[in-house]
């Protein structure tokens, strides 16, 4: 429960350890300054800023940014600290605005810093101030509060600073722009100065897979996210008792600058939608997307997605749990019941097993009646975020697609399909995996498990398998940036020319698909060769001096049909791509029935095992890191007739052809 | 204003206002008896470890301890395993949140134990305490403190169990002896 704060009110803190955030839609520099019980600022040293962002308790960024994070250590402050003013500025030396007016309206959100958000407050109503000082916390009576400030100034920087009392204001303004100018990024990244882990190139050896046995966990997100199931977040603030004056007045206005007492809320010109409304008692936040930690949007919703995931597995299992127990409490009470003579017969008996009964349908309503409660949540949760994903995370019907261009950024994780339970059909929680891939994927085109009737016959699978790929590799080359991933397929026998013609095309292919056991050798070879290259210059330090043809974008092989067309030799290469491949930007996608390769025995166990095991159709064989469930996997394709996989992939071989 | 819990004693989990409360941490906290001798100034270290363990009809369903730190239900979180306690003087070393609203339905008690990981017996420790924190406020609802450790490496610290729609806390402060907590289930048993 978040407090959302207007100009002039104040809240409490509960904590000493915060985290400010501000996201401002442009580039903005923030520093802090220390003031002492007068609200003085005694000099330089007692502001913190990009040119010296460490001051004791306090830790700003170097650098403008549209995101910002502050951390402040209220109990590490100097004792003659009673006054925190967090400022904003824009920054002078680029050709971005300079006025508030002309941007969004800066968010700023208080955190603990286990990523609870405390208060959040929107600088509204801002015009020609160039600087603002957006919260103040400040000690009262030995407890610190947070005031929203909004306190603009016309005269940017140096009249904020001269405002706090500090006699060389214009000096240190200077000497803050220079060092926010410093730290800019550059407009438009050249691709060649992207990070290094993230270029297939250069990036770092991964951990190896884990071996892995039918039912394949996967693995738990990196930096776990918070879940919604984390303890309940601070009480609600006592709303009415707003008092903006709290014993001393605003600071002075500016002339011509009004007190804004409108709600942040009824002006939606905040980045994003700030968070939901405090809710009433009793009744659970109305859920918004990026609801979780993280750096960027991003993250955050990755972050978000993997808390669904674990929440959902975490109230099924205790809501099967409760069954299981209501069940078995029902059996050993009916012995009970039968094991006393007296009982056995007459109207005491049937008294005993109708309470039995009536107990257990007691607990397992109410156990039912929790999960409906979590799952109301978390498909109203699912509503919010599926439709905030970007084009990595989303399906293919999301509206996000249509209006598809090609990334500067690769994403840092993918959707490889949906993940449901029984006991919640209609909740989806979308399959994501980090990127760059840590191993292979296959798609089983074997016989499915389903017992219905309408399996499609072995032909059809197949189809259907290699169609899943397709929709899998066109998503990979869509959300890289341009000419960064190729996708190269191995097609022995030529079977699967229908379901490859949305790649084929459009001409997405970095190359033709291989044929022929001769195709598939020099196709194996390259990719080796090119693995083996790229591993020497990642050990010696030496990424520039690749020969000219190794492609480093990073690779994508379809195997079709495997093993049909491979020669010993080549399933010994394809096992060393396998294992070395995704750590250097080579990865497998294999589409295979597994009894096809049954003639090669054991040998090939460790490749299977290294790959993650995905299905064209709908089936329960992934097994979620914290509790084990089924969880039943569908992948995700593009709607039948549609045009959008065409769209995005011609967009693709647009954005390719014109960086050649 | 907490209430100084003496063994067997109970408290309602209710706040003054009727409303019941959502979310319980237990904190557990330690420091190591100081030596005398020689080497005074060399600390041993002592590891407690805080475990809680739900049970459903009387039969244990679920445990969260340091090597499983969440229960599969979600609703009990362990904040991880301190191996020296006695870091901030008064302060929990360990912690085990409880989620109220979101313990399943069938877990009718939820008991917390400690135990000397390395053995030492509580005369070794000082100023152990376990206490019951609301942790919507932060406010300390009981506490409950080892004293007279004796010669015992483990205890029965306390126990929340279901009553009417809301929740109670008992302090047990039974002493036993173990490593973990699968050692103290005799002990247990009785005290359900």
């Amino acid at each position: 429960m978040t407090a959302e704060l207007v100009r002039g009110q104040n809240h409490p803190l509960p904590r000493v350890r915060l985290e400010i955030r501000i996201s401002a839609g442009v580039p903005v520099l923030a520093g802090a300054a220390l003031g002492d019980e007068h609200g003085t600022v005694h000099g330089r040293e007692w502001v913190a800023h990009p040119g010296t962002p460490a001051q004791p308790g306090v830790e700003v960024p170097r650098h403008a940014a549209a995101e910002l994070g502050l951390s402040v250590d209220l109990g590490v402050l100097p004792e003659a600290v009673h006054r925190v003013g967090v400022f904003l500025a824009l920054p002078t030396g680029t050709a971005g605005p300079l006025r508030f007016g002309a941007v969004p309206a800066p968010h700023t959100t208080v955190n603990s810093v286990d990523g609870t958000e405390l208060v959040c407050f929107t600088l509204t109503g801002l015009d020609a101030e160039a600087a603002v000082i957006a919260l103040e916390l400040y000690r009262r009576q030995g407890a610190w509060k947070v005031r929203g400030m909004g306190q603009g100034y016309a005269g940017g920087l140096p009249a904020l600073l001269a405002d706090q009392g500090l006699r060389d204001a214009g000096d240190l303004a200077t000497t803050i722009q220079e060092a926010a100018a410093r730290g800019l990024p550059r407009p438009i990244p050249a691709p060649s100065a992207e990070p290094a882990s993230r270029t297939a190139s250069t990036a770092p050896p991964q951990t190896p897979p884990t071996p892995l046995t039918s039912a394949t966990p996967l693995a738990s997100p990196a930096p776990h996210g918070a879940s919604a199931s984390a303890p309940a977040a601070e009480p609600s603030p006592a709303y009415a008792r707003q008092n903006p004056d709290d014993g001393r007045g605003p600071a002075p206005q500016p002339p011509g600058s009004q007190v804004d007492y409108t709600h942040p809320r009824r002006t939606r010109d905040a980045p994003f939608p700030p968070p939901a409304p405090s809710p009433a008692d009793g009744q659970p936040a109305r859920p918004v997307a990026g609801d979780a930690v993280g750096w960027s949007m991003e993250e955050r919703l990755y972050n978000q997605v993997w808390g669904m995931f674990e929440d959902l597995a975490r109230t099924t299992a205790a809501y099967r749990r409760a069954v299981e127990f209501a069940d078995s409490r029902l059996e050993q009470e009916l012995d009970h019941a039968l094991a006393d003579p007296r009982r056995r017969l007459g109207t005491a008996g049937d008294a005993a097993r109708e309470a039995a009964h009536a107990r257990r349908t007691e607990l397992a309503d109410q156990a039912r009646a929790a999960l409906d409660r979590d799952l109301g949540q978390l498909t109203a949760e699912a509503e919010v975020v599926e439709p905030a994903l970007p084009p990595a995370y989303a399906r293919w019907d999301n509206p996000v697609w249509h209006a598809y261009r090609v990334p500067a950024d690769p994403p840092m994780a993918l959707r490889l399909g949906d993940l449901h339970l029984p006991e919640s059909v209609p909740l989806r929680i979308p399959l994501l995996v980090r990127l760059p891939l840590e191993r292979g994927l296959w798609i089983d085109s074997g016989p499915a498990a389903a017992d219905d009737d309408q399996v499609p016959d072995s032909a059809e699978l197949r189809h259907l398998a290699l169609e899943a790929a397709v929709a899998l590799a066109a998503r990979l080359l869509a959300v890289h940036p341009a000419g960064a991933f190729a996708v190269r397929v191995i097609d022995p026998a030529g079977a699967g020319a229908r379901a490859l013609l949305p790649l084929t095309q459009a001409g997405a292919l970095a190359a033709p698909p291989a044929t022929g056991a001769a195709g598939v050798a020099q196709l194996l070879e390259g990719l080796t060769r090119r693995v083996d290259l790229v591993q020497m210059a990642v050990r010696g330090g030496a990424a520039e001096s690749l020969p000219a043809d190794v492609d480093t974008a990073q690779q994508l092989l379809i195997v079709n049909d495997f093993p049909h067309g491979f020669d010993e030799r080549s399933v010994t290469r394809l096992r060393y791509l396998a294992d070395e491949g995704p750590a250097v930007g080579v990865h497998l996608l294999l589409v295979a029935d597994r009894e096809d390769a049954a003639a090669y025995g054991p040998l090939l166990d460790p490749l299977w095992r290294s790959l993650l095991r995905l299905t064209p159709l709908p089936d329960d064989h992934l097994a979620d890191p914290w509790v084990g469930h089924a969880w039943t996997y569908e992948p995700s394709l593009a709607p039948v007739g549609g045009r959008i996989l065409r769209e995005v992939l011609a967009e693709v071989v647009r954005a390719r052809t014109k960086q050649q | 204003m907490s209430v100084n819990l003496s063994k067997g004693q109970a408290i309602s989990l209710e706040k003054k206002d009727g409303a019941s409360l959502t979310a319980v941490r237990m904190g557990l906290g330690w420091q190591a008896a100081k030596r005398r001798g020689l080497f005074g100034s060399r600390t041993r270290e002592i590891d407690l470890d805080a475990s809680a363990v739900l049970f459903a009809g009387g039969k244990p369903e679920d445990v969260v301890f340091f090597r499983h730190l969440v229960s599969d239900d979600g609703s009990v979180r362990h904040t991880g395993d301190n191996l020296v306690g006695g870091v901030g003087q008064g302060g929990d070393d360990e912690a085990i949140l409880v989620d109220l609203q979101r313990v399943p339905v069938h877990i009718d008690q939820i008991v917390f134990t400690v135990n000397s990981f390395t053995g030492q017996t509580f005369q070794e420790v000082q100023n152990a305490f376990c206490r019951l924190v609301d942790e919507t406020t932060g406010q300390e609802l009981a506490r409950y403190t080892l004293a007279g450790g004796g010669e015992y490496t483990a205890q029965i610290m306390a126990k929340v169990h279901r009553a009417g729609s809301g929740w109670t806390m008992t302090a047990i402060g039974a002493p036993a002896n173990g490593r973990t907590f699968q050692d103290l289930m005799p002990t247990i048993l009785p005290h359900l």
